[in-house]
């Protein structure tokens, strides 16, 4: 594993409060605010702290499984007949997708900083089985809260976190998805704040947790570059696919990139039915607002009381969206693309008779960006077009939402 | 001087703790909201915290996030709460504040939202989740409109924050009561004392006031010692909540219950009736 994949990047971005151009800040009740001043304290401490990192590392290869590899998918390569397309594999980390780069790093911070007690939320469950399983490995209580509509689409990661010796609690209001899960994990933590510690599953939420998870996550990345080196002769692809929900396996893969201005970085949303009608695609339908401790873009109505999302994804099922990505957005550095349920179920398809890969839903919505993708890099840049996407996660905790909908 | 300095002056001169209640806007229906503030101003309340209706209150209890959830079921919106305090202010000069989450705020416009407050009689505003650093704007706008705005300190709070707050809050401090939402269990008493004798010594600039968890008036005696008085929120809630939906009383019979409610909170059951000079307002003072 390369010697750069757990050092943290230069942090000109966010600035020193959090903020990427407007987007990101901490908006919260103040009985949080101490709990963040310590949060950043440690973090800040433990970054560049030698013995943290080595653990870190070591946890992350012995445990998560990592370097994931970087697959060629050369019957995907020519079903779509376009840029060679290479798949990041972190759906063969321990867990099944990317958070477990993410759990592990806020669990041994947790650790270090002497908390007893975890609380997480979670949309498919993906994020709460991660936090589950840190949890029994450091043999610390857990707590997460799951929408109760989300415990009945993904049933076999209830039954996940609960034989990993988690508590999961429904969120019982509103659309009983990840936005009401958040706001019970939250109220929790502002009721528990000197012995709990919240790992927040994606780049979203009060500063410093969008760049915290994201240089937790950045791992993807830099893996990347190196094996692109080895693989194709050069760090840097053309493009770059990854789905975005909060928007955590995308920044990780992304930011490495970011100064490679060559690379174009594309992101999906789910779009859900459509965007006339219910969908969770923020970027692309939302407008500036506050969620859960920081200014980003929110899916809203005129009076800024926030929407209910949308899509067969639980994990995309979010009005919200990380506060760097907002700013990406704006920049103009990243694009952000709009896919549908039923485009994503075709993804689903194509990656897994082509390549006997079972994509995640939310990662088959990056699946579904590659054909269009993948035909005009091979236009712009011809046969050698590089187009690496994201493969965040395996698909087994969909199988059923799958069967019922394929 | 404002009408929450008025208030506080003429409470200091009686050397009496100021009461503010809290009822989210549109509860527990539009057309019960402005009766049950005249109520409360009959009851003897010092200033009104009326709430804004959010679909995410983060720092609520269940009894708030209820209210909240039934004011957005009635399509309630910041024009309605504004045409809330116009009315109220027309035959009341008791100051009102509103409480609320920044998102709707910023749909509306921080400027326009000040501006329209101003106009309808409003008073101050309190936000708990725009803590200082992140309320420039705001404050910016809400002096230009002479808007108080109120921040919050908690038990947690270090002591260079409290004097922070108290340097950028105006109207008064907010000392949340315990570490935990609108609504809950109060702290034993040695550790609330502690923190809010604490609090008044490091709050200079402003008055000082109490909320979160405070049920009765012994609750209310008890924690406002240290401080200039005491806010009270979701045991209002829930007392209009049971009120409003028992079909066995009428609407008369309900107001009076609040009315009530408001006066054995600040007095308590035994206390007469407060004299009509105490109930008069320094109207005649801005």
């Amino acid at each position: 594993m390369p010697e750069s994949a757990v050092d943290s990047p230069p942090e000109t971005s966010p600035d020193a409060s959090g903020h990427f151009g407007p987007y990101g800040g901490a908006y919260v009740p103040e009985i949080l605010t101490p709990v963040l001043d310590e949060l950043k304290a440690a973090y800040t401490t433990y970054k560049d702290d030698p013995d943290f990192q080595n653990e870190l590392r070591t946890l992350l290869h012995e445990y998560a499984g990592r370097p994931t590899p970087l697959t060629y998918c050369n019957r995907l390569t020519e079903e779509i007949g376009g840029a060679h397309i290479y798949a990041k594999r972190e759906d063969l980390c321990h867990t099944g997708a990317h958070k477990i780069n993410n759990t592990l790093g806020q669990i041994l911070l947790a650790d270090r900083m002497g908390k007893e007690r975890i609380i997480a939320e979670t949309g498919a469950g993906q994020h709460g089985v991660a936090t589950a399983t840190v949890c029994a490995k450091f043999g610390i209580d857990c707590v997460v809260y799951m929408g109760a509509e989300d415990m009945e689409r993904q049933r076999l990661n209830v039954e996940r976190m609960e034989l990993l010796g988690a508590e999961v609690r429904a969120a019982t209001t509103g659309s009983q998805t990840l936005k009401e899960a958040t706001n019970e994990a939250i109220r929790d933590w502002v009721s528990n704040p000197d012995d709990t510690f919240y790992i927040i599953g994606s780049v979203v939420g009060p500063h410093p947790y969008p760049m915290m998870v994201r240089n937790f996550h950045r791992i993807i990345g830099t893996e990347t570059r190196s094996q692109l080196r080895d693989a194709v002769g050069r760090e840097t692809p053309d493009a770059i696919a990854a789905c975005v929900g909060g928007g955590s396996n995308a920044i990780g893969i992304f930011h490495p990139f970011l100064e490679n201005h060559e690379v174009q970085l594309h992101g999906t949303e789910a779009a859900g039915g459509g965007l006339s009608g219910d969908h969770a695609a923020t970027l692309a339908e939302g407008s500036p607002g506050v969620l859960h401790g920081a200014m980003s873009y929110l899916l809203q109505d005129d009076a800024g009381q926030v929407s209910l999302a949308h899509s067969l994804s639980a994990g995309l099922d979010y009005p919200g969206v990380g506060p760097e990505h907002a700013h990406l957005r704006d920049e103009g550095r990243v694009t952000y693309h709009p896919i549908t349920d039923d485009e994503a179920l075709e993804g689903v398809k194509l990656l897994s008779q082509t390549e006997g890969i079972i994509p995640a839903l939310e990662t088959a919505h990056a699946v579904a960006l590659l054909p269009d993708l993948a035909r005009s890099l091979a236009a712009e840049h011809g046969d050698d077009a590089v187009l690496v996407f994201n493969c965040s996660g395996r698909g087994d905790k969909d199988m059923e939402t799958i069967a019922a909908n394929l | 001087m404002s009408r929450l300095d008025d208030t506080f002056a003429a409470l200091r001169a009686r050397n009496e703790k100021a009461m503010g209640l809290f009822l989210t806007d549109g509860f527990p229906n539009p057309e019960a909201t402005g009766p049950i503030l005249h109520a409360l101003d009959r009851g003897g309340v010092d200033f009104i915290e009326l709430g804004m209706p959010f679909s995410d209150p983060l720092a609520e209890g269940r009894p708030i996030q209820r209210a909240s959830a039934r004011a957005l079921s009635h399509g309630v919106d910041l024009t309605d709460t504004f045409r809330t305090a116009e009315d109220f202010r027309r035959e009341s000069e008791t100051p009102i504040l509103l409480m609320g989450y920044v998102n709707p705020l910023l749909a509306y416009g921080i400027e326009e939202f000040c501006r329209d407050a101003a106009a309808a009689g409003v008073d101050g505003l309190i936000l708990p989740d725009l803590p200082p650093e992140e309320s420039d704007r705001l404050c910016e706008a809400a002096a230009d409109h002479n808007l108080d705005v109120v921040f919050l300190i908690a038990p947690n709070t270090a002591e260079e924050r409290v004097a922070t707050v108290d340097e950028r809050a105006t109207g008064f401090v907010y000392a949340v009561s315990v570490t935990g939402l609108t609504g809950s269990d109060l702290d034993e008493a040695p550790t609330v004392d502690a923190y809010l004798e604490r609090s008044r010594r490091l709050v200079n600039q402003n008055p000082l006031l109490v909320g979160f968890g405070i049920k009765t008036h012994e609750d209310a005696m008890r924690l406002s010692r240290h401080t200039d008085g005491f806010i009270v929120g979701s045991a209002l809630i829930n007392r209009v909540e049971a009120l409003w939906d028992d079909p066995t009383h009428s609407d008369a019979e309900r107001l009076d219950a609040v009315e009530a409610f408001a006066h054995d909170l600040k007095y308590g059951n035994a206390a007469p009736t407060p004299q009509p000079s105490s109930e008069a307002r320094p109207t005649d003072d801005h």
